[in-house]
């Protein structure tokens, strides 16, 4: 005979570990005052140009530094040092997104304080990495001009998820008739709200906007201290 | 992919709790996954199949309910079931809302457990 099985109230998180590291990161990037930013987007989109072009600019004022997700190859953070920020890769292996954990080890040997901006750039990938919080303050998602309109419509969970949207190669756009209304609306169905911006880190287009909204977060920062 | 993240922190979580309750064989996880977690409940079911074999947990089953997206719509001043690809319009009204009411979930809400 076998007895019948009672139910036990759980009620957790599935990541609450992840959820449990990242909350003690975004507390201790608070007290050291540095904002921090993540970038995701799927593979190409050109996220290393345009941190690297972010970095080089940030430079001239300010403290910023980069982690760099990739699954196997130590490329994107030699590409990113030619900037003279501080850039550590995590390589990942074979997993497709961080995790906070990774965050927390791969920040050891850096001191907080020493800091205004630190970037966590994810793997490349629009699936996975929405999940995983990383105790960042913004999640910015990349979608290049070179992808389509209609981006945000396939991949709704890492756009609504994100607190900002940055298209890129905006100087390819006629090349590629990209449809920058359509891109947009598409933004704004899966996650009503939320800002764009156009760059191209090739050309500099648009950067004056994203660098002063990283001022603003900035100023921000020293307002909440 | 990334399901299988998710079944391991399942396995992780049922040792947990196992652990602190000090309660008998788990018989069955019941989880509930948000439309917009990002989770697939087929992959997931799968990926759970694979990581549970041969831990504490291979008999327990996972079982997945599925969470829609209720959003608060301001113009009905209700909440509503919204679906795909109208992610966030108010199928009344079509209003489109920012304010999310569920469809985010990503957690194991009980077990059931044999003494």
């Amino acid at each position: 005979m076998t007895a019948t099985p009672r139910i036990v109230e759980v009620r957790r998180n599935i990541l609450k570990r992840n959820d449990e590291i990242a909350h003690t990161l975004r507390t201790r990037f608070a007290e050291a005052s540095v904002s921090v930013l993540s970038l995701v987007s799927s593979p190409g989109s050109g996220k290393t140009a345009f941190l690297e072009r972010t970095l080089t600019a940030l430079r001239e004022h300010y403290r910023p530094a980069a982690l760099v997700g990739d699954l196997a190859t130590e490329n994107d953070a030699v590409r990113l040092r030619r900037s003279q920020a501080p850039v550590k890769q995590i390589t990942t292996g074979t997993l497709c997104h961080l995790e906070a954990a990774m965050v927390e080890q791969s920040l050891q040997e850096w001191n907080l304080a020493e800091l205004d901006f630190l970037f966590i750039e994810n793997v490349g990938n629009l699936v996975c990495p929405s999940s995983w919080d990383l105790g960042e303050e913004v999640r910015v998602v990349l979608l290049s001009v070179t992808e389509g309109e209609d981006k945000p419509l396939k991949y709704p969970t890492i756009f609504n998820t994100s607190d900002l949207a940055i298209i890129t190669k905006i100087d390819l756009a006629d090349a590629v008739e990209f449809d920058r209304a359509a891109a947009r609306a598409n933004i704004e169905t899966v996650r009503p709200g939320m800002d764009v911006m156009e760059v191209s880190a090739k050309t500099g287009a648009g950067f004056d906007c994203w660098l002063s909204y990283l001022a603003s977060r900035r100023n921000l920062q020293h307002i909440a201290r | 992919m990334h399901e299988l993240s998710i079944a391991m922190s399942i396995l992780d979580s049922l040792q947990e709790e196992v652990d602190r309750r000090a309660c008998g064989r788990v018989e069955a996880v019941h989880v509930r996954i948000g439309a917009l977690s990002g989770v697939v409940p087929e992959a997931l079911q799968s990926a759970y199949e694979m990581a549970s074999a041969e831990t504490p947990f291979s008999r327990a089953r996972l079982v997945i309910e599925e969470i829609p997206i209720v959003i608060y719509c301001a113009k009905c001043r209700c909440q509503r079931t919204a679906s795909p690809p109208a992610w966030f319009s108010c199928p009344e009204c079509n209003e489109v809302s920012p304010e999310i009411v569920s469809g985010r979930e990503l957690e194991i809400s009980s077990l059931e457990v044999s003494t």
